[in-house]
């Protein structure tokens, strides 16, 4: 498949009070069309961030200060963040889902007023087609009885039928990329299963590629072809699914996987935790961030600047000094 | 006292947690919530039950029940043979020594203004477990250590610790008057995935040091609750509708819910996954003001016969202490 959406390089800050905090310090990554990637970190390690940087939705003190985002031959990055080039493509080519259905739907406007919204914006629809097609995504996310429904409010609906109106919203449009920031985090366990499965299955019929951002490895084993694992504000490890849950390499995928409980373990497995904590991101050293906690450090590793991303095996890229094969053998 | 200490640490019997529904000036009831409907369990020394389910099935309420939170509506609560379901508060104050709850938020459950020792020591003074300010000072300084943390910091404050210490403030805490049983009411998931391997591997550390210790582990995350209970109960709709030993759990799951609430959880190994079956449920799960009559998961359940709908289904052993409310197994 062709490449859709290419990242390189980008780099984005927030000056703040106490210092200069880089969410995101040099973060390169592609999709392909009709992919599902995955980017996979913990909170605090600028997986949203990259992502609000792509559709520049970075606001003051956050500035975007590198970088380049290609999509369809152009930058993105150049750009006005609210000119109307940008605006053609936010939402329209490039859409995206957060994490909290109850806070990304506006309270006053009806169902109906928010999604008929971009379908006239964008697609130049009439007040009345526009209605139909909304009525139509909702019963296509498998909101029952869409045509009563379409006029309530929020508030009217559950945390999960909510998501189901933020799937119909983003992929109203027919973008290209759908972004999905943790778009289940907020919700039970088997509406998450029922989202995703929904997500999965709305972006094959829409032939729309789709970035899954989630702390969850459970989730992006499941539905990620590709994954990239972030690591203060760095792409640490990235490759096939397969890959990386076969054969992990960077120190901090493989303590992830060893820190998790699975469902299907053998009894009395104990976890390894990864001792320490995330880092603080102001002025930050430059050397790799995740040195304090790591188990395979090398006398090198304190020295040298962050490791560069380096192939260990075909599409497979860690950034780390240390042979962790080597030493785990 | 008795002659002889039964193994069960907790008898609970028949447990009925109902909040009325109440309107108008007059406020009349008009309804009532059943948040716990008839629930029956026990929990012997120094073993884990897990409980597991979605939001507002019930396992927080009991949680609280057990602890003299609420009085329940109907039902028995045997602690070490008494029945402390009535206790007065008084006779409830000293039970309660032997008992503690740990939070799910660490933000919100220690008081900002109070320094980090007197959180911890709070309970010692309350319940007079110390004579003079020497043994007090001592005992803080040692409860700190049991959780790893350093005794030095007993004068700071709740956020000059991160999430993960804040947890480790609410294990001591509950440490302090050496209880018999701890509620531990979804004690991880407000923490980063690195972080809640620390605080599950001290909780089982803590069981295995302490001369009696068993816990009620109330959580949503099914992997966890499975990696760290002996047994698991999974609750629908304010009713336990299957409880077996952990393994079995995944091995052998056989109530409809639980084979679905187990699918939904994804397993972070994409060659396991491509072989799970996966059953995604229809609908939500319905209000407890009105549930569904029979079986109340019945409109969900994918193997639902007409007479799931008439009558409740009993829990009943299959044998190994396997219990299951379901006609259809």
């Amino acid at each position: 498949m062709a490449e859709l959406l290419r990242v390189n390089d980008l780099v984005t800050q927030f000056k703040t009070e106490s210092g200069l905090v880089k969410a995101v310090d040099g973060v390169s990554y592609y999709i392909d069309e009709q992919e599902i990637i995955g980017l996979v970190g913990e909170s605090g390690c600028g997986k949203s961030v990259s992502q609000l940087s792509i559709m520049q939705l970075i606001s003051a003190p956050g500035e975007i200060a590198g970088g380049e985002v290609i999509f369809e031959g152009q930058n993105l990055l150049k750009y006005e963040a609210n000119g109307p080039q940008m605006r053609s493509v936010r939402g329209a080519k490039i859409a995206m889902i957060f994490q909290e259905p109850m806070t990304s739907l506006n309270p006053v406007l009806t169902i109906s007023q928010q999604l008929t919204e971009m379908l006239q914006l964008h697609m130049k629809m009439n007040d009345d087609t526009a209605r139909k097609r909304a009525i139509e995504l909702m019963s296509m996310v498998g909101i029952p009885g869409a045509e009563n429904r379409i006029d309530d409010y929020p508030h009217h609906f559950s945390g999960g039928m909510r998501q189901r109106v933020m799937i119909a919203m983003g992929l109203s449009c027919n973008p290209k990329i759908l972004i999905a920031d943790e778009p289940t985090t907020a919700l039970d366990v088997t509406t998450q299963a029922q989202l995703l499965e929904l997500m999965k299955d709305m972006v094959q019929r829409f032939r729309t590629s789709l970035i899954i951002v989630t702390h969850n490895l459970g989730v992006v084993a499941r539905y990620a072809q590709r994954i990239y694992i972030m690591y203060a504000g760095r792409i640490v490890e990235s490759g096939t699914t397969k890959d990386i849950f076969a054969n992990p390499h960077h120190p901090y995928t493989i303590g992830l996987l060893k820190c998790i409980p699975r469902l299907d373990e053998e009894e009395g497995t104990k976890l390894v935790p990864i001792q320490g904590l995330p880092p603080n991101l102001i002025n930050m050293p430059s050397t790799c961030a995740f040195l304090p906690r790591c188990s395979y450090r090398l006398e090198k590793c304190a020295r040298e600047p962050w490791p560069p991303l380096t192939p260990v095996n075909g599409n497979h890229y860690i950034s780390c000094y240390a042979n962790t094969k080597e030493k785990s053998k | 006292m008795n002659q002889k200490r039964s193994d069960n640490l907790l008898d609970v019997r028949d447990l009925k947690m109902y909040f009325p529904v109440t309107r108008g000036l007059l406020r009349r009831k008009v309804a009532d919530v059943k948040a716990v409907d008839g629930v029956t369990f026990k929990l012997k020394r120094d073993e884990t039950l897990g409980l597991v389910g979605e939001s507002g099935c019930g396992k927080t309420t009991i949680g609280r029940c057990i602890l003299g939170l609420y009085k329940p509506t109907e039902g028995g609560i045997f602690f070490e043979d008494e029945d402390i379901a009535d206790y007065p508060e008084k006779k409830l104050r000293q039970i309660r020594s032997k008992m503690a709850l740990i939070f799910q938020d660490p933000y919100s459950s220690l008081d900002p203004r109070q320094s980090a020792g007197s959180i911890v020591g709070e309970p010692l003074k309350i319940h007079q477990m110390v004579m003079g300010k020497g043994e007090y000072r001592d005992r803080v300084e040692e409860l700190f250590r049991i959780v790893g943390l350093d005794p030095s910091m007993t004068d700071r404050f709740p956020h000059e610790f991160s999430g993960g210490q804040r947890q480790r403030i609410g294990v001591a805490r509950s440490l302090a008057c050496d209880p018999n049983l701890i509620v531990c009411d979804e004690p991880i998931s407000a923490l980063d995935v690195s972080i809640q391997a620390q605080i599950i591997n001290l909780l089982e550390e803590l069981q295995a040091s302490a001369k009696e210790l068993s816990y009620l582990f109330i959580a949503h995350d099914l992997s966890v609750v499975r990696h760290i209970s002996d047994r698991v109960a999974v609750m629908y709709l304010g009713r336990i509708v299957e409880i077996c030993k952990a393994v079995e759990l995944y091995n052998n799951p056989l109530h409809p819910y639980t084979r679905a609430l187990l699918s939904a959880v994804p397993i972070a190994d994409p060659v396991v996954e491509e072989t799970r079956e996966r059953i995604i449920l229809k609908g939500e799960v319905p209000s407890p003001l009105n549930p569904p009559p029979g079986c109340s998961f019945h409109p969900r359940c994918f193997m639902a016969i007409p007479e799931c709908s008439q009558a409740v289904p009993p829990l009943r052993d299959i044998g190994g202490g396997h219990e299951v409310a379901c006609i259809r197994v």
